[in-house]
C-alpha cells in the first residue's frame, strides 16, 4: 500500500494547519458562513440533519491495519464509537464537533490519511476495483494510477470550484467491479495492438435525477497522456458546465447538451495545448509509486485442512460459497467481510469490529484491507488454510454474515436518518428487507441479486444500477418508494426502468418479496439469475407480480 | 480604493492606463489593459496578447471557478504579461490564483478589512506543497 513520502506528509500537515486556521477565522468573523462552507466541504466536513458529519477519504478504498485501527480510535475518541463505510469507499463519522475536527484531521495525518476533497465541487476521492491486485481476471493493477490521480487532483488550483462535484473511477479488469460508467470520468486500463498500456476513457456518466451511462471519448489514451488529458476534460467542463442550475451542472449534462463530438473537439484542442506543459516527470513519479503496490510474498501451502473443515461445517461452507472470490494465486482467496448483518445498518462498523478486521488483515491477510463501493470490507489476500480461523474470528465479532451479492447485501444511503437532503428513510427499509428474507430462508436459493436504495433523487444509494432499485420520495409529507428494475453497474451496464406507482413504507417490503418470489416461479432454471430473467422476460411479468397479485401475495 | 494583493502583501494599484472590456478589443492601444468576465472566451484575446499591459479576470463570486481556467488558458496561449484576478477572491484562494498563473489579486476595501493582510500573507508560500508543479515539472 502507498506510504507517504516527505512531500505528501508536509502537504497533508499544512492542509490541517490551514483548516485549523479557517475554523478559527470562521469563529472570529473573517470568513462568513457562505465563505466557510466550501472550505469545510473541501475538507470533508458537512452540516447534516442533526450535526456535522466528517467524511474521511479512503483513497481507492485501500487501508492497512494501522489506518483501520486509527479510524477505530478516532471514531471512539471524538465520535460515537462507530463509522459508516460509504459507496465512495470513504468512512463517515456522523457526530463530530466542529472544534474537534482539526484534531481529528491531525490524527488522520498521523497515519497518512486525510479528508481532503471528499466533498465540494472538486475532484472527489478516486475509486478503483476493490479486488485490485488480487482478482484472477485482472489485466493490470489500477491502484498506482489511482494514487497518481490522487496526488494530481489534491488541491488542484484550477479545479476547486467546478460547476459541481467530479468523480473518477478506474478498473484494471474487463469485469467492471468499479461501476466506471456511472462516473464523470471512467477509466478502463487496456493495451493497444502494440502491447502498450493505456486507457479507454469514458466521460459523462452519473446517477442522480438524470441517470446516464458514460460514453467513450477516447478509445485509447496512452498512459503517459493521462494527466494532461484529464486536465483537458476538467478544463472544458469547468468553462462549459452549467452554473445556473445545480441539477444540470454535472458533466453528463454538459456532454449531453453540447453533444459528445463537440465536447470531444474542445477537449482535444485543450489537450494539444496542455500536453507540452508536461515534461514526463509524472511518469517517473508513477514508477516510484508502483513498488508500493508490489504483490505480497504469497505462501505455498496445502489447503487440505480448509477442504476438510468446509466439508464438515455447513455454516462455514455457506459462507465460503458467498463471501469468497477467486484469487489470482492458487491456494488463496479474496474474502469479503459483510457489513450487512441482517437488520443492521448497511456499511456500519463499530470501533471494535474495525480492530478485529485490522487484526485479521495483519495476521492472515498480508496487511491489506479494502473498502468496497458495496459497503463491505475486503481482505484481498487470505490463504485458504487460514480461512477457518478468519471465519471464526469474524463470527465472534458478528461479521460472518454469508450474504455477499445476495438479497440482503443491500446498498443504502444514510437517508432521512442522517442526511439533510433525504426525502425518505433508506436504512430502515434495507433492514426490514434483510430481516424478511432471512425469515423466508430463500436468499441462497435466489442467488445473486443487487438491491440498492436511495433516500432521495440524488441517488447516493445507486438505485439506478440496482437489479432492483428503490427510490424513497416524499409524496405530500408521506414516504413513497418507487421501484426500478433491470439496472446493472458492471461491464453490461444499464439503467433500471421504472415499474409504476410507488409503495408506502409499510408496503415496500411486501412488494420486494413479491418480485423476488415471482422470479423464483418464472426463472428458466436455478442457473438463470434475477437480472438475466428480467432481461429475458421483460418488465411485464414483474409488473404483474407487483400490482396484480397483491392479494394473493399478501395471503401467502 | 482597490487593494492589490501580491506575495508581499497589500499595495495600491499602479496601473494607470485605461482598461477596456472585451467588447472594445479592437480599440486597444499598446500598453492598455483588457478585462474579461467568467463567460467570456479568452481565445478572443489571442491577437492582442503581445501588446496589452494588463489582463483583468473578473470573479463576481468566489465559488465561480471559471477565472482559474481562463488564467491557465491565457498562459497556455503564450501570454507572459501582467495577469490579475479581480473581485470576490478569498485569501484561501490566493495560492490557487498564483498557481494557475495570476500575478496578483485585486479586492475591495471591505473584503480587505474582513480578511486583512496577514491572512493573505499566510498563503504567500504558494509554491510549497504544490502537487501539480511536482508532477508537471
Amino acid at each position: 500500500m502507498y506510504k507517504y513520502n516527505e512531500f505528501d506528509e508536509a502537504a497533508v500537515r499544512s492542509r490541517v494547519a490551514q483548516f485549523r486556521a479557517q475554523v478559527q477565522r470562521r469563529i472570529d468573523g473573517s470568513l462568513t458562513e457562505d465563505e466557510f462552507r466550501p472550505l469545510r466541504l473541501m475538507n470533508g466536513l458537512y452540516l447534516q440533519l442533526h450535526a456535522y458529519m466528517l467524511r474521511i477519504a479512503v483513497p481507492y478504498g485501500t487501508l492497512n491495519p494501522a489506518k483501520m485501527r486509527q479510524l477505530a480510535t478516532i471514531a471512539e475518541r471524538w465520535d460515537k464509537g462507530y463509522g459508516h463505510f460509504t459507496t465512495r469507499t470513504n468512512l463517515q463519522l456522523n457526530w463530530p464537533r466542529l472544534k474537534d475536527v482539526p484534531d481529528m484531521l491531525e490524527a488522520l495525518a498521523d497515519v497518512g490519511m486525510h479528508s481532503i476533497q471528499t466533498s465540494g465541487n472538486c475532484v472527489r476521492n478516486v475509486t478503483a476495483d476493490h479486488f485490485a491486485g488480487a482478482a484472477a481476471d485482472e489485466i493490470e493493477d489500477p491502484r498506482p494510477i489511482a494514487e497518481l490521480i490522487r496526488q494530481w487532483s489534491t488541491d488542484h488550483p484550477e479545479f476547486q470550484f467546478l460547476p459541481r462535484k467530479f468523480k473518477i473511477g478506474i478498473t484494471g479488469s474487463p469485469h467492471d467491479r468499479a461501476v466506471i460508467r456511472s462516473h464523470d470520468v471512467g477509466l478502463r486500463m487496456v493495451r493497444n495492438a502494440a502491447g502498450e498500456p493505456g486507457f479507454e476513457v469514458y466521460v459523462g456518466g452519473g446517477l442522480g435525477r438524470t441517470p446516464m451511462l458514460a460514453q467513450v471519448i477516447r478509445d485509447f489514451l496512452p498512459q503517459a497522456d493521462l494527466l494532461p488529458y484529464l486536465e483537458a476534460i476538467l478544463g472544458a467542463y469547468n468553462l462549459k458546465g452549467r452554473r445556473d442550475n445545480k441539477w444540470k451542472a454535472r458533466i453528463k449534462i454538459t456532454v449531453f447538451e453540447n453533444g459528445l463530438d463537440a465536447f470531444r473537439a474542445d477537449v482535444e484542442e485543450r489537450f494539444e495545448r496542455l500536453r507540452s506543459q508536461w515534461s514526463g516527470v509524472d511518469q517517473d513519479i508513477l514508477a516510484e509509486i508502483r513498488p508500493h503496490f508490489a504483490p505480497p510474498a504469497f505462501r505455498n501451502a496445502p489447503v487440505d485442512s480448509y477442504e476438510a473443515f468446509r466439508a464438515a461445517n455447513p455454516v462455514f461452507r455457506a459462507w465460503t460459497d458467498t463471501n469468497l472470490h477467486e484469487h489470482k494465486v492458487d491456494g488463496y482467496a479474496i474474502v469479503s467481510i459483510s457489513l450487512k448483518k441482517h437488520g443492521a445498518t448497511p456499511g456500519d462498523a463499530t470501533s471494535d469490529q474495525m480492530r478485529v478486521m485490522a487484526d485479521l488483515a495483519e495476521k492472515y491477510g498480508h496487511g491489506d484491507l479494502r473498502v468496497s463501493h458495496e459497503q463491505n470490507i475486503i481482505l484481498p489476500h487470505v490463504h485458504k488454510s487460514d480461512l477457518p480461523a478468519v471465519w471464526q474470528a469474524l463470527r465472534e465479532a458478528e461479521l460472518a454474515t454469508a450474504n455477499i451479492g445476495l438479497v440482503s447485501d443491500i446498498i443504502a444511503c444514510p437517508g432521512m436518518d442522517y442526511c439533510s437532503l433525504a426525502t425518505a428513510r433508506a436504512i430502515p427499509i434495507a433492514q426490514q428487507i434483510a430481516l424478511r428474507f432471512d425469515e423466508l430462508k430463500v436468499e441462497h436459493e435466489v442467488g445473486p441479486l443487487k438491491i440498492k436504495i436511495s433516500g432521495c433523487i440524488n441517488a447516493c444509494g445507486h438505485h439506478h444500477v440496482g437489479h432492483i432499485g428503490i427510490l424513497g420520495l416524499d409524496k405530500a409529507g408521506v414516504e413513497n418508494y418507487q421501484i426500478t428494475l433491470g439496472g446493472d453497474g458492471t461491464e453490461t451496464a444499464s439503467i433500471g426502468e421504472k415499474m409504476g406507482p410507488g409503495f408506502a413504507a409499510s408496503e415496500i417490503v411486501g412488494a420486494i418479496e413479491r418480485l423476488v418470489l415471482g422470479y423464483l416461479e418464472i426463472r428458466r432454471d436455478a442457473e438463470e439469475t434475477f437480472l438475466e430473467c428480467v432481461r429475458r422476460v421483460g418488465l411485464e411479468p414483474f409488473r404483474a407480480f407487483l400490482y396484480e397479485q397483491e392479494e394473493t401475495a399478501d395471503a401467502a | 480604493m482597490a487593494i492589490i494583493v501580491t506575495d508581499k502583501g497589500f499595495t495600491t494599484d499602479d496601473f494607470a492606463s485605461p482598461v477596456r472590456p472585451l467588447a472594445e478589443i479592437d480599440q486597444v492601444q499598446d500598453g492598455e489593459g483588457v478585462e474579461i468576465g467568467p463567460a467570456d472566451d479568452p481565445r478572443a484575446l489571442v491577437g492582442v496578447l503581445g501588446q496589452v499591459g494588463l489582463i483583468r479576470v473578473r470573479f463576481p463570486a468566489f465559488n465561480d471557478g471559471r477565472g482559474f481556467s481562463h488564467a491557465r488558458d491565457l498562459r497556455s496561449f503564450g501570454y507572459t504579461g501582467r495577469l490579475r484576478a479581480v473581485g470576490h477572491v478569498l485569501a484561501d484562494q490566493y495560492a490557487m490564483a498564483r498557481r494557475v498563473g495570476f500575478d496578483e489579486v485585486e479586492i475591495d476595501e471591505s473584503l480587505g478589512a474582513r480578511q486583512p493582510e496577514d491572512q493573505w500573507l499566510a498563503r504567500a508560500n504558494w509554491r510549497d506543497n504544490w502537487y501539480q508543479a511536482r508532477l508537471r515539472a
